[in-house]
């Protein structure tokens, strides 16, 4: 099932970028270049060779994890995802961790209070959550919060005044071997800078994660045996904490597993307004440039991560419920 | 078509059609009237817009420009340009609505055809049909239409054929699905018995019994075309200037956080309003149409 979908996906990817408009060689040296420069760059980058030629190359190279050099840059592709990738994967899993704690505690909170003001409430604000777009939020945010307030930084990374060597790109990781250090400035800047973003790109998620925990929250306080173990005297917070809330969150962990694929990608609109150095703004710009080998291999990769994703819920899922591994 | 009408008239009830029972479900569903008022308010706002507008959308008064809400005859202020907030709003409604119907369009088109036709066969067709889904499932959706603009070229009618084009796969899966749960019901055979071709049998007598699950799908796949227009055409992959696009607005409020509070808020506001409509109407009609989730 893995492998068959990637290889669609690799093979989509290459003919809807070799198939698009634009030649990637007038790009390159501009609309004034004389007709021989472009014909030799194009020979260079074997654009000149027929179509099925150019993609039975590309899939040798692909299985050998080299997706060539970009265009625009030089560098070779996989290296400029590398330092990439970790930007958008920690702004992505901050927004999840915000969203999936926040989410779940509201869901939980409606459900055992179906139907008070404290549920109404909780339910329109999920449904204005899922309703807003994500870049008009961060704007809003920045406006109310960095502009007005002046609480939080209006985007980037880091502090520019500190200087700061990345290791792994992953700047919360790389900070914190400082912060043991003793020198707390770099950890606290990197957090900073990610709280606004986190929120933004955490709403969608957290109002889609608080609506599913709840109806499966309610759909499991229905159920027998939650009855049985309220007769037997258990006090209801530990009935709805110890005993429900474990199988209430099946679904919920299916949503968590696809919203945070999606919000790899989905990070992009948000990136754009935050100065964020992600892997969506990457591609973005790659497409802008007809720079054809980056635009291939961000998507491939976003694409595996997103299948892999999903493939660890479905693990994550039989491990919780042991009912499913015996089928 | 004679023996299929009597046959159906045997079957029905005697009470009311479903279509008059839902709709007495669907009144007394408040999130669904709230849905379904919001959106009529939309659509005669987006039909009557050069009646409502007071002006010009595009006409531009430089020495009116960035004029707050609420301080001269330009009721909701002025934007960057001096171009009346209020009379692109009321344009930016039909562009939405616009971009919400041929994207629904097109999706619900290719979608039903594809999805009866891999439901009804079954076998190979739907081995190849259901792979193919996996692979654009696989695509993380934004980066779909994303690509298919850059293919396409950037302006708002491929924005709208691009969102409609990614939103197929869901509408495949879910026509599928109710088909393979129709296609052996009784009605669906004895219909076949008597002599009803493929053709009947998939568009006339099944497909009416699989509306439930479409309708509450294009609902809310209305309100997610619109978000997705307005992030497109925030990347300037969608519409263009000066069309008054709700995205296109909010991203040329980019550098006026600091300074015009109106000119970035009130067209989010404007496009989170109209989503919220489709939103409402679509888990309303969600409550209704599906009995499991009755209380």
């Amino acid at each position: 099932m893995l492998f068959p979908t990637l290889f669609g996906v690799v093979t989509l990817v290459f003919f809807m970028i070799a198939l698009s408009p634009g030649d990637p060689a007038r790009v390159m040296l501009g609309e004034r270049a004389s007709k021989e420069k472009i014909e030799k760059l194009r020979a260079d980058l074997g654009l000149d060779k027929p179509l099925i030629q150019q993609y039975g190359l590309y899939l040798t190279r692909i299985v050998r994890l080299d997706f060539g050099e970009s265009i625009k840059s030089g560098q070779k592709v996989w290296d400029e995802i590398k330092a990439r990738y970790p930007a958008t994967i920690e702004l992505a899993l901050c927004a999840m961790i915000f969203a999936s704690v926040l989410g779940v505690w509201i869901g939980v909170i409606s459900a055992t209070r179906k139907n008070t003001w404290i549920d109404y409430t909780s339910m329109v604000g999920a449904l204005f959550g899922v309703s807003m777009p994500v870049f008009w939020l961060a704007l809003v945010l920045i406006m109310i919060f960095s502009v007005n307030l002046n609480l939080f930084p209006t985007g980037g990374r880091m502090n520019l005044r500190l200087f700061f060597q990345p290791e792994t790109n992953f700047y919360l990781i790389d900070t914190f071997k400082l912060l043991l250090k003793g020198e707390p400035e770099y950890f606290l800047s990197a957090l900073h800078h990610l709280i606004l973003p986190s929120v933004a790109l955490g709403t969608i998620p957290l109002a889609i994660i608080a609506r599913t925990t709840r109806s499966s929250m309610l759909e499991v306080l229905k159920q027998d045996y939650v009855k049985t173990v309220r007769s037997a005297g258990i006090k209801e917070q530990r009935v709805v904490f110890r005993y429900a809330l474990r199988n209430a969150l099946m679904p919920v962990i299916t949503v968590i597993g696809l919203q945070f694929g999606m919000l790899l990608a989905g990070a992009l609109l948000t990136e754009t307004i935050f100065a964020w150095p992600g892997i969506g703004k990457w591609i973005y710009q790659a497409i802008e440039a007809r720079d054809y080998p980056a635009v291939q291999g961000g998507i491939i990769v976003i694409s595996t991560s997103f299948v892999l994703i999903n493939l660890a819920v479905d693990v994550l899922y039989s491990v919780i419920n042991p009912k499913i591994r015996l089928q | 078509m004679n023996s299929t009408e009597t046959l159906n008239t045997i079957n029905a009830p005697a009470a009311e059609s479903p279509l008059a029972e839902h709709w007495h479900q669907l009144k007394r569903s408040k999130t669904a009237m709230a849905g379904l008022i919001i959106i009529l308010a939309f659509i005669l706002i987006a039909v009557f817009a050069p009646l409502l507008a007071p002006m010009d959308p595009v006409a531009q008064n430089i020495e009116m420009r960035k004029t707050a809400p609420f301080v001269s005859e330009y009721i909701l202020g002025t934007d960057d340009l001096g171009r009346d907030m209020l009379s692109r709003l009321i344009y930016g409604a039909r562009i939405s609505m616009t971009i919400g119907v041929i994207a629904v369009g097109i999706a619900l088109f290719f979608g039903i055809l594809i999805g009866v036709i891999s439901g009804y066969y079954g076998g190979m067709v739907d081995k190849v049909i259901q792979r193919l889904v996996d692979i654009m499932l696989a695509f993380p959706y934004i980066l779909l239409t994303i690509v298919i603009v850059a293919v396409l070229g950037p302006s708002l009618t491929n924005a709208m054929v691009a969102i409609g084009i990614s939103q197929i796969p869901r509408y495949i899966r879910i026509v599928r699905a109710s088909v393979m749960a129709e296609k052996e019901s009784d009605y669906v055979m004895a219909e076949r018995a008597l002599g009803a071709s493929d053709f009947e049998l998939m568009f006339l007598s099944i497909l009416p019994n699989c509306l439930a699950p479409i309708s509450v799908q294009a609902t809310l796949g209305f309100g997610s075309a619109i978000l997705e227009s307005a992030g497109l055409s925030f990347l300037g992959l969608g519409a263009q200037p000066p069309t008054p696009e709700w995205g296109l607005m909010i991203a040329s409020s980019k550098e006026f956080v600091t300074s015009a509070w109106w000119i970035v808020t009130l067209p989010g506001i404007a496009t989170l309003l109209a989503v919220l409509g489709f939103n409402l109407l679509g888990d309303g009609l969600r409550d209704i149409l599906d009995p499991r989730l009755r209380d």
